[in-house]
């Protein structure tokens, strides 16, 4: 399939520009793109897209973009970013979109990096952020924006508003007849192998890298996409994740143009859960975080409910718990619990989407991370349709994704439409597909040790196919994943993801490469935990002490010992059971170095610092004596001594397991 | 956007407000005596001085809601000895309150959308009817209302009652409140009272904002000397009703009557 990629396509339309005339011929008044301004949701149709778009790559062109050349793109999702995206297409220039909120130093290495020699800035803020590192980009000629509040008393040397960038065009193809078949005659220069963008990846070390897809990767991935979940021109989706993001890529600009469904650009960061509840979208995508919250926030506007209604929210929620993910899989309910299903779908249910701005959403994604599974299941109860997924930009978003009906809280789901993946000896996950990345922009060494010469590509992820399921299941990062003496596999942030997903838990930290056994610290969720305190009788009067108590290591060891069992379950995953675990004495802090400031655990330097509480997990002591200094908020320094006690925890014998497995 | 009243194309110079020779007692106590100033178009104007000092009657004389005993007040070349607080809403100025003054159980939208009444032309009834002409109108004062929360960013609390907002938005929304009658002078009286630093850094862009943008003079009542120096074009210093300093802010900074009334030397 990957080798014919070209004929994949719809013959006339192998680029995004010609798919946007074939749109505004077959689709003509159909809404192609909203954007909510002043209070008033504006829309543009195909029609009206394309002129919008013809304008803009003509005045673009007379301002000097050419084929080639790269535009970079920074900003929030808005109507003429994404135009600009297919009016540069259309030109043959290469759109190189940036993450808006970048620091300048980063915007600089990319645009200098890709060579941008136009820059669309939205507003004020990015232009203020070009303007800081002017002296540093050799190549940028022109600076557009779309926003221009506050740009009055800037130099217009070299900066133009976009709307007049489109005036220009609009004036020229007016004056002009010629002008139209000019445009015409660039569209048709266009090719399917044609480098369609160029995204920067944010790598977590090292220089971002700039991934090379070709107008043939982009929209026979997206067409994938759009074929799996069966997207036509009536599904709506909202863009809201950052336009430099591959997945904002695929949902909001090449599935809307394969498919032509209408994109929605929200009023303002705030008002994106409003503004999708006003549009009512039927495809939605969001990292774990996003769902996380609104359960939060239905939490805690539940616990100020009054009795009747809470009562009523909790009798409903558990029975969509028990019911909801059998009657939204179509599995045989019997007729009691469905007809009580319907009551709370109207009473409890319904109001609930109506309020997340999910009432209408066919199919949503969640992606980026692992989520959690209570957190998946409550909504899969209230009957979303949230599914998994697993991509890379390298792909072209695509690699797994999870079939309706075949839902599972862990996996990833199966290799997507002209996929194929396999793990390498060493577990780590590899690709292959239409859509993977020609190269890296101005790197082929990184390119070639990514991509093997007859197309697949490492993910750098560790992770195995379920032979359950035959989905696949990533484990982690493929450079953190360890082995144990034994030679078993030990993947540290699978078994804490695992633990992480217990309330009561907040952190935890796992050990075990090149030991004989794997341990853990544990942090409480001290909200969870100080509720569960005062519910039975536990009696405390500090963390310290909450954390050092003897029923919090009961309630703690009965979690570990689930996450055994679940681990027992999974054959490569089986030999790493925790033996031993740990409650900290502290919240583990960014001040203090122990997670990164976007909240991850510095494994290494967590184990240096409590390196006595490390030994004593492996020497089989019982307790031990640790003091540690602590940042407070103010930035004062001071020590904090304590004797943490240690637990063992039952393992289920892995040769039981394995032999009922097979 | 449009600027709706004096265009940036108006050079801050001739002057828009003059306060002459004033004097206000209320009985025996002298609020203010025997001060003059002036406010020019277009400029950002700061009144300081320790408590007590009469900024806030200044206020008051400058927006009618005091009648001074003495003294005279030419506003846009119209001199009045006594200007009431309707006049002066209708000739063009606005103003925000120490202590925020909104509807508190209506919504921020709402709340903006009073600031327009002077600006209906239609009569009660036909705004009781909502129909037609009435309906037009008020079209076109929310169309100018969502500039007004565009511009200050409040899209989000748009339908909620005030009440229920943290005091930075309340303040935002009363400035809103303000902008929506289009003045030519805008009186703000202690507009970061209260603020937390990060909100005091958003008023502050706003309040830069409006005058760049609208091209509003802007007289303002404020505590917090950095925010004061680094916002107004000239500052003048009240001290026990009494002008003691009147200039930029660096010649205000180095004066020596300045210093001595903030740091407390004895009269």
């Amino acid at each position: 399939m990957a080798q014919n990629a070209a004929g994949h396509l719809h013959d006339l339309a192998d680029t995004f520009p010609k798919l946007l005339i074939r749109n505004a011929d077959q689709f003509r008044s159909k809404p192609a793109m909203r954007h909510k301004d002043l209070g008033i949701w504006f829309t543009w149709s195909w029609a009206d897209m394309l002129v919008e778009v013809r304008n803009l790559a003509v005045g673009l062109s007379i301002l000097g973009l050419q084929r080639g050349d790269k535009i970079a793109i920074i900003g929030k999702n808005k109507p003429r970013l994404y135009w600009s995206i297919c009016a540069a297409q259309a030109l043959g220039a290469v759109p190189v979109p940036i993450y808006a909120d970048s620091v300048a130093d980063e915007m600089a290495y990319v645009l200098e990096h890709a060579e941008a020699k136009f820059v669309l800035a939205e507003d004020q803020e990015q232009v203020d952020k070009l303007m800081s590192i002017a002296d540093r980009l050799s190549h940028v000629q022109m600076v557009l924006y779309d926003e221009p509040r506050g740009l009055r008393d800037y130099d217009h040397g070299r900066m133009k508003w976009i709307t007049e960038v489109q005036k220009l065009g609009a004036d020229k193809l007016a004056a002009d007849p010629g002008a139209l078949a000019l445009w015409q005659a660039e569209v048709d220069k266009g090719a399917a192998s044609d480098l369609s963008i160029i995204l920067y990846t944010s790598g977590t070390t090292g220089r971002p890298k700039g991934v090379m897809l070709t107008n043939a990767n982009v929209m026979i991935s997206a067409d994938n996409g759009n074929k799996f979940d069966k997207l036509d021109e009536n599904d709506s989706v909202i863009a809201y994740l950052p336009i430099a993001w591959v997945g904002d890529h695929i949902f909001s600009y090449a599935q809307s143009y394969m498919a032509g469904y209408c994109v929605s650009c929200p009023e303002a960061a705030e008002t994106v859960t409003e503004d999708r509840r006003e549009i009512g979208t039927t495809y939605a995508f969001a990292p774990p975080r996003i769902y996380e919250n609104l359960i939060t926030l239905t939490m805690v506007r539940m616990a100020d409910a009054g009795p009747i209604k809470k009562k009523m929210f909790e009798y409903f929620i558990e029975h969509a718990r028990k019911w909801g993910e059998k009657i939204l899989n179509k599995q045989k309910v019997p007729l009691g619990a469905r007809l009580i299903y319907w009551v709370g779908e109207f009473l409890v249910y319904g109001p609930l989407k109506n309020r997340y701005g999910i009432s209408k959403v066919r199919i949503g994604y969640t992606a980026g991370e692992a989520i959690g599974p209570e957190i998946f299941r409550f909504f899969r109860s209230l009957g979303i349709n949230l599914k998994q997924l697993y991509g890379q930009t390298e792909a072209s978003v695509y690699i797994t994704a999870q079939p309706d009906g075949e839902i599972y809280a862990d996996t990833v789901g199966k290799p997507n439409i002209d996929v194929e993946v396999k793990i390498s000896p060493d577990g780590e996950v590899m690709f292959k597909s239409p859509g993977v990345f020609t190269g890296y922009y101005k790197d082929p060494e990184k390119t070639a040790e990514t991509k093997t010469p007859d197309g697949w590509v490492h993910t750098g992820d560790a992770g195995f196919i379920d032979e359950k399921t035959g989905h696949l299941k990533i484990i982690d990062r493929a450079k953190d994943v360890g082995k144990l003496n034994d030679g078993t596999i030990f993947a540290p942030k699978y078994i804490e993801n695992k633990l992480k997903f217990y309330p009561n838990i907040r952190e935890a930290v796992a050990y075990g490469d090149k030991r004989d056994f794997v341990c853990v610290m544990l942090n409480i969720d001290l909200t969870a935990v100080s509720s569960w305190a005062e519910r039975n009788d536990v009696v405390y009067g500090s963390y310290q002490e909450l954390a050092n108590h003897p029923r919090v290591y009961e309630l703690l060891a009965g979690h570990v010992a689930e996450v055994n069992r679940s681990l027992a379950e999974e054959k490569i995953m089986a030999g790493a059971q925790i033996r031993r675990f740990l409650v900290l004495h502290k919240e583990l802090d960014a001040d203090d170095g122990e997670l990164t400031r976007t909240l991850k655990v510095r494994r290494g330097f967590i184990a240096d610092r409590y390196a006595p509480l490390v030994k004593a997990l492996y020497d089989g002591s019982s307790e031990v004596d640790i003091s540690a200094e602590v940042t407070f908020e103010d930035g004062r320094k001071g020590m904090l001594s304590a004797r943490v006690k240690i637990a063992d925890v039952q393992t289920e014998p892995v040769s039981r397991v394995l032999e009922a497995a097979e | 956007m449009r600027a709706p009243t004096s265009g940036p194309e108006v050079a801050a110079g001739d002057v828009l407000l003059a306060v002459e020779n004033v004097s206000l007692s209320f009985g025996g106590v002298k609020a203010i005596s025997d001060v003059s100033l002036d406010i020019r178009r277009g400029e950002i104007r700061a009144i300081i001085g320790p408590n007590g000092a009469g900024k806030t009657s200044m206020l008051n004389v400058i927006n009618g809601f005091y009648t001074p005993q003495r003294g005279r007040i030419t506003f846009k070349g119209q001199t009045r000895s006594k200007m009431r607080p309707h006049d002066a809403a209708e000739g063009g100025i606005a103003r925000t309150f120490q202590n925020v003054a909104l509807f508190r159980g209506m919504t921020a939208l709402d709340n903006i959308m009073t600031g327009r009444t002077l600006k209906m032309h239609r009569g009660f009834v036909w705004q009781l009817l909502r129909y037609g002409p009435a309906m037009a109108e008020e079209v076109e004062h929310r169309q100018k209302v969502e500039e007004i929360i565009d511009f200050l960013k409040i899209q989000d609390i748009r339908r909620i009652p005030v009440g229920r907002l943290a005091y930075g938005l309340q303040k935002r929304v009363e400035l809103g409140r303000a902008l929506a009658m289009e003045p030519d002078l805008l009186l703000l009286d202690e507009p970061m009272a209260g603020m937390n630093l990060e909100e005091k850094e958003d008023m502050s862009r706003y309040i830069l904002d409006v005058n760049d943008h609208f091209g509003t003079t802007i007289a303002l009542i404020e505590h917090d000397m950095g925010v004061v120096m680094d916002l107004s074009d000239r500052v003048v210093v009240l001290d026990h009703g009494i002008k003691i300093a009147d200039g930029t802010p660096a010649e205000v900074k180095n004066d020596r009557a300045v210093i001595d009334a903030y740091l407390g030397v004895a009269h």
